[in-house]
């Protein structure tokens, strides 16, 4: 079978499904964060394969866009945690519930 | 034919780096696993003619924010039992299985039905080369462009305002 966009798709909604079981069902806040990037990559690959199949570079720039606000969360989120183990000892997010959500 | 085989192969990895990144029980080991992952992207990003992408990809994905998960690991300095105490939430499981059927559903319903998505005829030149994200970038995308460098610029105040406060 040709791979064609659908394949491309396809891959990235299973990317973003298993990232979004990560963020959904992990306790250890690191994986989280982890599981976020895979979601945003997933999101990524779709990006660029609509880019490719409407010959249109957009979805290029859009791409690093994502990447940038990737960076930036990733480098606030890990400031977060480092800063949450040093007051709590623990990384487990059933443990941090001060604010009771 | 290659093409075909190149893009099972790493979609393939990819796969199989996310499934052991959400499931491994070792920080560490997730954090390699998600190096193989997005790589495979980049590699995918490659097939796709979009060769600029895919490099800053590599840099910026692997090169900077897995080092900075790789160093944070390092600072926590987790003891064993801590950084292995994982059970998964039973509720949320579930609820994060539904959704990963729902989704995939979704899409593979596009894939099966078959809805047009065409290829387009052969890719205009320059198409995802430096020079032609460059010339959308600082052209049609001048302004999100720059608000991106404000965007940069108080993530980095925020990080060493959360940071400084720890030393007090």
């Amino acid at each position: 079978m040709e791979v064609d966009i659908h394949h491309y798709l396809v891959l990235g909604a299973m990317l973003f499904a298993v990232g979004a079981y990560g963020v959904l069902a992990r306790k250890n806040l690191l994986i989280v964060l982890m599981s976020l990037e895979l979601m945003l990559n997933a999101v990524n690959v779709s990006f660029i394969a609509f880019s490719k199949i409407l010959g249109d570079m957009t979805g290029h720039v859009f791409m690093i866009m994502a990447l940038t606000v990737a960076a930036a969360e990733v480098a606030v989120g890990l400031a977060i945690v480092v800063s949450i183990y040093s007051r709590r000892e623990t990384v487990n997010v059933d443990l941090l519930k001060i604010l009771k959500g | 034919m290659f093409e075909d085989l190149i893009f099972y192969l790493f979609s393939a990895l990819a796969l199989a780096g996310s499934v052991v990144v959400v499931s491994n029980k070792n920080p560490v080991m997730s954090a390699i696993s998600l190096v193989l992952t997005l790589f495979s992207t980049a590699a995918l990003f490659i097939l796709l003619h979009a060769q600029f992408v895919a490099v800053v990809q590599v840099l910026v994905y692997t090169g900077a924010i897995i080092v900075l998960f790789l160093f944070t690991l390092m600072l926590l300095n987790l003891h064993k039992d801590k950084l292995r105490f994982d059970a998964e939430h039973g509720k949320l499981r579930l609820a994060a299985l539904i959704l990963m059927i729902v989704l995939i559903g979704t899409v593979s319903h596009l894939f099966f039905k078959n809805v047009p998505l065409q290829n387009a005829a052969a890719s205009a030149e320059g198409f995802g080369t430096v020079e032609g994200v460059a010339t959308l970038l600082f052209t049609r995308y001048l302004l999100p462009f720059e608000l991106t460098s404000i965007l940069i610029v108080v993530a980095i105040v925020g990080v060493v305002s959360i940071a400084k406060r720890r030393l007090d």
